[in-house]
């Protein structure tokens, strides 16, 4: 995105809008770090054009004093791909839950992902589905208990970075709704990356999946439980920051600093922007309890996006013809006089 | 040559017909261009296989080309063939009942030997005998692969490259049967091989010696003359078909509206020529997505109209059938969107080869809600460019999508077309809002008295606002669940649709004004029609046709004319069960309608029509 030196507040960014989500909802605090991030960026607000397909948080488009579009149920990511190649210089987010996004959007998911359309796509992974009140979504973890799986649910859950991963994807980063901070810094990255830039947000659904995320929402546990990946630094954690990650074999282990002999410098060091996405997608995957959870921007590669390279290619084709109107074109077919 | 010996036609048929790899789509188009060149009339219609390659020789390999000329004007590719030419067993036999008691079959007797014949399931060695084909029919027994072979001996070319040019021997005779010198045909060659210069040498060779050929066996063939038209107002023409129509029309209504042209579209049978000519029209700037799926398609195309392009997408009858829920979406969002709809053989995956008209109810009540939208038919292929365009101006000038209906037939059938100039085409003002409305815009900001919606494009400052599926406050734009708010949005939605009708030409009547018979038409049934109501007006019956292309709203004058006609036979011809017949009814007052009906995946006949005219009176 190109800066501008205008000065914005999150403020410019706030609909006149009474919010509408539950109290205590995650997706306020979404909310409020996405204009902050817009803010950060400097962008105009009519240069912003949010869209969203249903569920929960795909209301978030009337909270916000941009361009908006609440459209239907999973097609978020093709009308999103519609509006930035038709206007590159618009700034595009979506906004998705785990239902939209995966299981009826999941089509368009992977092929935006693929043909790395420069949008941003902000996934709320609660793991469930709220607005229906309380079904279990492709997030949900097996055995979960839910309207619709009173017995348990027997499905094997996705889990949305390998998707990412799978589709060839080039950003992917995750934040927590109760972290604003990182949230915001996320979302500014997002923004900035040329592609379609996946953020999954873990968000706290306060009435039908109250607690899903408490293993690492809890402050008290959260820095132990997790680590904030940042490209270029070694890769640290814990309380009092003496944990960190070494690749053992093939697979990724925790240690303590200090133990058995093990110094900073036997980290792993964070590499964002390695083409391979071998160890992203590791890192992307770890989990409890003998894991932390990975935050913040896990892969940032640049490659051409989509709308970028269809600009380029109408560009090169013009540039050897001498057709550029629609007189000109008639005048190029098989045609005779009568 | 022996003048006696000319047949002078006004009109004729003739039948390409072969394997799908003998090149009968490529003799077939070179044949009508030079007979357009010379100044005839012309309506083609292609019947290929849904194979791509069956096997060689069977009859489910069979692949046709039909063209009609004629010296005065040509509606219709033609009911029965005047000239049958039959690369093999297989071609004779699909297309034998097709051709006149006093008609011609010219056939490749290298390709009749009895290996031939077997893969034909023919049970005896004379297939002419075995289809019970009338002694009043003239053979033209040609052995056109030998001949091209001898023709190109020394050519140095491999056996099955020289094979592969006997179309061009054969176009070559037909050429000398109706009396068109080589020159234009070779010209086509020319602009056709520009980069592959051995083969246009050849082809160009045996084109010359085929019709050589014909003009040594002058003595026992009378040849055909076809004057050329005098209808037709001078002007460039060049021969289109409908779905490259489509396309360019819709590439000068963006011009026209100075916007950028968006399609989004999917793969689909008999649709996807629109794709392909626009996404080779880079040239022009059109921005064409082969999308993942027909959602995506149009879903990409509603996401370009909100940003402000000229959007589009192509399809048959299952991608509208997918699409159903987002074109709810553009209503429901008052985003102008432009939908295709090249109409084949269903339900379901049906016949995708073929032609039908069956999917108009789709069109007017296939979605969830009060959901009304602009649903109109070309009628031939040249006139996909005419309806496309106005696809794209009514959406444009009315904020609404609109449906527009072409099928297989026109879709793949070729007519001359008189070209255009931009100049020279209506001007098209999409609904802006105006910089007056800076600060008091809403998204639901409307023209109080057509009722059409503001169209504000992001990247303007002072216009933000939020659009989508959900029902929105009147006056405000804001989301609302009002029972009272709701039922007047549904309304003005209605209304704004209405009103369109106010800007569509009146119907007219065409043929007998006197006529006890109205044939009723839409869409592409419009040259068989013609031709009956013509055809039986000859008969001394009398026949008139109400032809429409506006389907919703219908044009104002409707229930006025055929009240007019009230206590005449009104007969709703269509290639469906009734379709426009239900809808025409619920639209009228006191109207009582007859039906002619045909569900089998071909156009109608005039014969077949006119037959059914005698009959009713």
């Amino acid at each position: 995105m190109e800066e501008l030196s205008t000065a914005y507040s999150a403020k410019d960014f706030k609909s006149d809008q009474y919010v509408r989500w539950c109290p205590g909802c995650g997706d306020h605090s979404i909310v409020n770090a996405l204009q902050k991030a817009m803010a950060e960026i400097a962008i105009p607000p009519h240069r912003v054009a949010v869209i969203s397909g249903i569920g929960c948080s795909s209301r978030l488009p009337y909270y916000m004093k941009s361009y908006g579009f609440h459209t239907i149920h999973g097609r978020g990511a093709a009308i999103a791909t519609g509006v930035k190649v038709a206007k590159p210089e618009l700034c595009v987010w979506q906004i998705t839950g785990d239902g939209d996004c995966l299981a009826i959007g999941g089509n368009h998911f992977i092929h935006s992902v693929r043909r790395n359309i420069d949008i941003n796509v902000l996934l709320f992974n609660n793991r469930i589905y709220g607005l229906t009140k309380g079904q279990y979504s492709p997030t949900t973890q097996q055995g979960a208990i839910t309207k619709s799986s009173p017995f348990g649910t027997i499905e094997r859950p996705f889990r949305p970075a390998e998707l990412a991963f799978g589709a060839r994807g080039s950003f992917f980063a995750r934040a927590l709704d109760v972290d604003m901070k990182s949230a915001q810094a996320v979302m500014t990255a997002a923004a900035r990356h040329k592609g379609t830039s996946v953020v999954e947000m873990l968000v706290n659904c306060v009435i039908f999946n109250n607690g899903t995320h408490n293993w690492i929402s809890e402050k008290e546990f959260r820095s132990e439980r997790s680590i904030l990946l940042e490209d270029g630094k070694p890769m640290i954690f814990g309380k009092d920051r003496d944990r960190g990650l070494v690749l053992d074999g093939l697979k990724l282990r925790a240690v303590r600093l200090g133990e058995g002999g093990v110094s900073e410098k036997d980290l792993l060091v964070h590499d964002a922007r390695c083409e391979d996405s071998t160890l992203h997608r590791m890192l992307a995957m770890m989990e409890g309890p003998d894991l932390p959870i990975a935050f913040g921007v896990i892969r940032s590669v640049e490659t051409e996006s989509y709308d970028e390279a269809l600009v380029k290619q109408i560009a090169e084709v013009q540039s050897r013809t001498s057709i550029r109107n629609f007189d000109a074109l008639v005048d190029s077919c098989e045609h005779w006089e009568l | 040559m022996d003048s006696n010996r000319y047949k002078q036609m006004e009109h004729v048929v003739i039948r390409f017909s072969g394997d799908s790899g003998d090149g009968m789509q490529l003799t077939g188009t070179l044949f009508s261009n030079i007979s357009a060149v010379l100044g005839n009339e012309i309506s083609t219609f292609p019947d290929f296989p849904a194979e791509i390659r069956a096997p060689q020789g069977t009859l489910s390999g069979v692949s046709g080309f039909q063209v009609h000329l004629g010296s005065e004007r040509i509606n219709t590719p033609g009911d029965e063939a005047d000239v049958l030419i039959a690369m093999n067993p297989a071609a004779l036999k699909v297309n034998a009942k097709g051709v006149k008691r006093d008609g011609v079959i010219i056939f490749d007797t290298d390709s009749f030997e009895k290996s031939d014949l077997e893969k034909a399931l023919f049970k005896t060695t004379d297939p002419f005998e075995e289809l019970g084909i009338p002694q009043s029919v003239q053979l033209i027994p040609i052995a056109l692969s030998k001949l091209t072979k001898d023709s190109l001996e020394g050519f140095g070319l491999d056996n099955k490259s020289v094979l592969r040019s006997k179309n061009m021997f054969a176009l070559g005779v037909i050429c000398w049967l109706f009396n068109k010198p080589v020159d234009w045909a070779l010209h086509f060659l020319e602009n056709k091989f520009k980069k592959k210069e051995s083969l246009l040498h050849a082809n160009a060779k045996v084109l010359t010696d085929g019709y050589n050929y014909g003009h040594n066996l002058h003595l026992a063939v009378s040849t055909y003359r076809v004057e050329h038209s005098d209808n037709l107002p001078a002007g460039t023409y060049t021969s289109i078909n409908g779905n490259k129509a489509t396309a360019w029309g819709l590439i000068a209504a963006a011009e026209k509206a100075g916007l950028e042209l968006f399609l989004g579209s999917y793969p689909i049978t008999p649709a996807s020529d629109i794709m392909h000519e626009l996404a080779l029209r880079k040239d022009v700037g059109v921005k064409v997505m082969q999308a993942e799926d027909e959602i995506a398609g149009i879903s990409t195309a509603i996401g370009a109209s909100f940003a402000g392009a000229l959007a589009a997408t192509s399809t048959s009858g299952p991608g509208l059938a997918l699409k159903a829920e987002a074109i709810g979406l553009a209503v429901m969002a008052e985003l102008p969107l432009v939908i295709v709809d090249v109409m084949r053989g269903g339900p379901s995956t049906g016949l995708p080869t073929k032609t039908e008209q069956t999917d108009l109810n789709q069109a007017l009540y296939g979605r969830n809600g009060e959901s009304p939208l602009v649903v109109m038919a070309a009628d031939t292929p040249a006139s996909c460019f005419h309806y496309a365009f106005m696809a794209a101006k009514i959406a444009l000038e009315h904020m609404t999508p609109v449906i527009l209906l072409t099928d297989s037939f026109i879709g793949n059938g070729t007519s001359l077309w008189k070209l255009p100039k931009i100049k020279d085409l209506p001007e098209i003002k999409p609904h802006y809002a105006g910089s007056e409305l800076k600060g008091a815009y809403h998204v639901m900001k409307r023209n109080e008295e057509t009722k059409i919606r503001y169209w504000s494009i992001p990247g303007n400052e002072g216009f933000e606002h939020r659009n989508g599926g959900l029902e929105k406050d009147y006056n405000s734009g804001a989301i609302s669940t009002d029972p009272t708010n709701h039922g007047k949005m549904v309304e003005t939605r209605r209304q704004k649709v209405e009103n369109i009708a106010d800007s569509l030409p009146l119907l007219e009547v065409e043929g007998n004004p006197d006529a006890d018979v109205l044939l009723v038409g839409w869409g592409s049934v419009y040259g068989h029609l013609i031709d009956a109501a013509a055809r039986a007006n000859k008969k001394g019956f009398k026949v008139a046709l109400l032809h429409f292309n506006y389907i919703q709203p219908l044009p104002c004058n409707t229930q006025q004319i055929l009240e007019t006609y009230k206590a005449k036979k009104i007969v709703v011809c269509e290639l469906n069960n009734g379709q426009f017949a239900a809808y025409l009814k619920s639209k009228t007052r006191g109207i009582d309608f007859m039906q002619y009906n045909k569900v089998e995946g071909q156009p109608f006949t005039v014969s077949e029509i006119v037959d059914y005219i005698e009959k009713i009176s």
